[in-house]
């Protein structure tokens, strides 16, 4: 049972680092190899917030969700909708995105260096147990978990109800014709690149309560969140959180009952059948 | 006649400027610091390499500079980030020596880096008194490359002298003889463990837990709960920064009772002690200070004055002391490599953190094994032949 739990706390983790992306490559069709930085730029307000003036993480994410907001607005308009206007294909685009975004997370990285320097940073927040159903978890990290559902589940609801998520919905899908019913798409895609900047962020804040963190770790947040959105098919909010948990469950599952030193195994292993049984991910289209 | 006038006077200014120029260089020295500023041993530098280098070149420079063949000069320091990467390693200290004329170059940080370069400082003939290479081969080193100096030990005194003190514990009666042992699956955790493991058999240990994880691992708790229902005795991780914090966090919320808990890299780290406050009370781990030395305390005041952070208590003093012994062969023999190198194999030298005298086979002896957190100071308690080790306590409960 606590195989479940564990599974599940790690399956919140992961969407939080993997949410944003999904938006940032699913709807404004942007590759952002730069999200790991943002998730640790989050992380070090948190920190900085938390060491300076002993403010909670979960109160620093209202603080970090709306400059992460603006920030990410900014870099898509100055350095990618330039990208997008002038991309003959779908592919260019992406190959463009990624070249950009791939230098973008090296300035990242500098100035972050600049700003906080290079060494390792954690600090203790809400690491005492809970015991759920007989076991103990990190109060952080279910925390973290508790904060995932309420995310994950609000922008489920939001692009699948709201007016303004169906327009998300309808750029991501089909760019071209979402122009001919009047849908601003140019703003559209800002605001969703925005909004998953403002998500990797908070994810970044929450997750740094338990993980240490450098101006170094990013890359690796990156590679993860790559994984989860594509096992989880681009685009829909609901395959990045079956994807999420479903890795959650299976590292933990083999850390406990195996090996825990072949839960990278494990996990790639999971990425490779899924993508030779169903290469469109979990809950993606099967069109381009 | 206007002409020759001016012409003569041309050749005089000229000769005399080109007699200014050499006077006008010769005051400063350029000194070369190749180190990850990003990459995955950042966080590491950042902690016990740069700030020893800013710290040793404020130091000269405010006493006037390091006295070379009579000559006050000041040092001038020229810092290059190797990005984690061997070959930017490399291309640093290539560029060093060609491009910037570096005059002293200081060795790179950590076993890896320093074993990739050891080639072209060779080449170069440079001084290489490394301090935060972690190696058993300094006689296979040191006959290859009779440039290089190991100072900081080996994997495998590192890993006994952990076996040293959980033995001296058990047969003090202060622990059982059960003990679990997990590693990072990365060359310093596996060598580090497949030494540990046969040496605490045969001191009579029963290995109740082992097992190993992936480096960057987000979850270390099904790690800790196996471990914890294998009731061991004591617990040891030859772990890397983040696992050493994520497991020591997840020892608390299980609340794993031990008499004996030792994580490898960082324990010594002050950020350990900033992160978990008065728990850390009785956490062993690698590395020591002889904390009641004077020399060594006074060295931790103008780190944290002039760099802002405290040192660390593993490679921190012994990164400076190597930059002692370098200032103290310069001021003896002058820049001529080939004379420092004699020097520092002829000689002992008295640094910060004690007496350093290389052998024959350009290894320092003496280096901490094991420190303990006790009263906020990580304590040397185990070493092969430093001064001033402490007694090893039991771990109480976690506070």
């Amino acid at each position: 049972m606590d195989i479940i739990i564990t599974g599940f706390l790690l399956g919140g983790t992961y969407a939080l680092i993997a949410m944003g992306l999904n938006l940032q490559y699913g709807m404004a069709r942007i590759m952002n190899l730069a999200n790991g930085e943002m998730l640790v730029a989050g992380g070090f307000a948190a920190f900085w917030f938390w060491t300076a003036a002993q403010v909670s993480p979960l109160l620093t994410v209202f603080v970090v969700a709306p400059v992460a907001f603006a920030a990410n607005w900014l870099l898509y308009i100055v350095f990618l909708r330039p990208l997008v206007k002038r991309a003959r294909s779908r592919g260019q685009l992406e190959v463009d995105a990624i070249l950009t975004t791939f230098g973008l997370s090296f300035v990242s990285v500098g100035l972050m260096l600049a700003v906080f320097g290079g060494d390792y940073f954690s600090y203790s927040y809400l690491s005492f147990p809970v015991h759920i159903l007989g076991d103990s978890y990190g109060a952080n990290r279910v925390a973290a978990f508790v904060s995932a559902v309420v995310i994950c589940g609000a922008l489920w609801l939001w692009l699948d109800r709201s007016r303004a998520g169906l327009t998300i919905r309808a750029i991501a899908v089909a760019p071209d014709s979402a122009r001919l019913v009047g849908i601003d798409v140019g703003k559209m895609a800002a605001l969703a690149f925005a909004l998953g900047g403002a998500v990797t962020a908070t994810g970044g804040a929450l997750i740094s309560t338990f993980l240490t963190l450098d101006a170094s770790t990013g890359v690796m947040f990156t590679l993860k969140a790559l994984i989860i959105v594509i096992m989880g098919g681009v685009g829909d909010v609901r395959g990045t959180i079956i994807a999420a948990l479903a890795l959650g469950l299976l590292e933990t599952f083999v850390a406990t009952v195996i090996d825990p030193g072949l839960t990278l195994a494990a996990a790639y292993l999971l990425f490779v059948i899924i993508l030779l049984v169903r290469p469109q991910g979990l809950f993606g289209r099967r069109s381009a | 006649m206007k002409r020759r006038t001016f012409a003569q006077i041309a050749a005089v200014a000229l000769a005399t400027g080109f007699t200014a120029l050499p006077a006008v260089a010769q005051d400063t020295l350029k000194v070369g610091a190749v180190a990850p500023k990003t990459g995955p041993l950042a966080g590491g530098a950042a902690v016990s390499y740069w700030p020893n280098v800013k710290l040793w070149v404020e130091t000269v420079n405010a006493r006037g500079g390091l006295n070379v063949d009579g000559t006050q000069r000041m040092l001038e320091v020229i810092e290059y980030d190797d990005q984690t990467n061997p070959g930017e390693t490399i291309k640093a200290v290539q560029r060093l020596v060609e491009q910037d004329e570096a005059d002293i170059i200081l060795p790179p940080y950590s076993t890896g880096l320093n074993l990739a370069s050891a080639p072209i400082y060779h080449r170069y003939g440079i001084p290489m008194i490394t301090s935060t290479a972690t190696t058993d081969k300094a006689d296979e080193l040191s006959a290859q490359f009779p440039n290089v100096f190991i100072s900081l030990g080996g994997a495998q005194p590192i890993a006994l002298g952990a076996v040293e003190v959980l033995t001296q514990l058990r047969d003090r009666g202060d622990i059982g003889n059960k003990v679990a042992i997990v590693n990072v699956a990365d060359a310093f955790g596996i060598e580090l463990a497949n030494v540990a493991k046969p040496a605490f058999v045969d001191a009579g240990f029963e290995l109740v837990y082992e097992s190993s994880y992936p480096l960057g691992s987000q979850d270390l708790s099904p790690v800790m709960k196996a471990a914890k229902s294998a009731a061991p005795d004591a617990f040891v991780a030859f772990s890397y920064p983040p696992d050493t914090f994520a497991l020591t966090e997840q020892a608390q919320i299980e609340d794993l009772q031990v008499g004996a808990f030792y994580t490898a890299v960082a324990t010594a780290f002050p950020s350990y002690a900033g992160r978990f406050g008065e728990s850390i009370e009785g956490v062993l781990g690698i590395g020591g200070v002889n904390a009641s030395d004077e020399a060594f305390q006074d060295y931790a005041a103008r780190h944290e004055e002039v760099t802002g952070a405290k040192p660390d208590y593993w490679a921190s003093a012994m990164v400076y002391s190597t930059f002692e012994v370098l200032e103290q062969s310069i001021e003896a023999v002058g820049l001529d490599n080939d004379a420092i190198i004699e020097h520092i194999k002829a000689n002992a030298f008295d640094t910060t953190i004690g007496t350093l005298d290389f052998d024959e086979n350009n290894n320092n002896p003496s280096f901490w094994t094991v420190g303990q957190w006790q009263d906020g100071v990580f304590k040397g308690v185990a070493s092969t032949g430093r001064e001033g080790a402490v007694d090893v306590v039991v771990k109480g409960p976690w506070q």
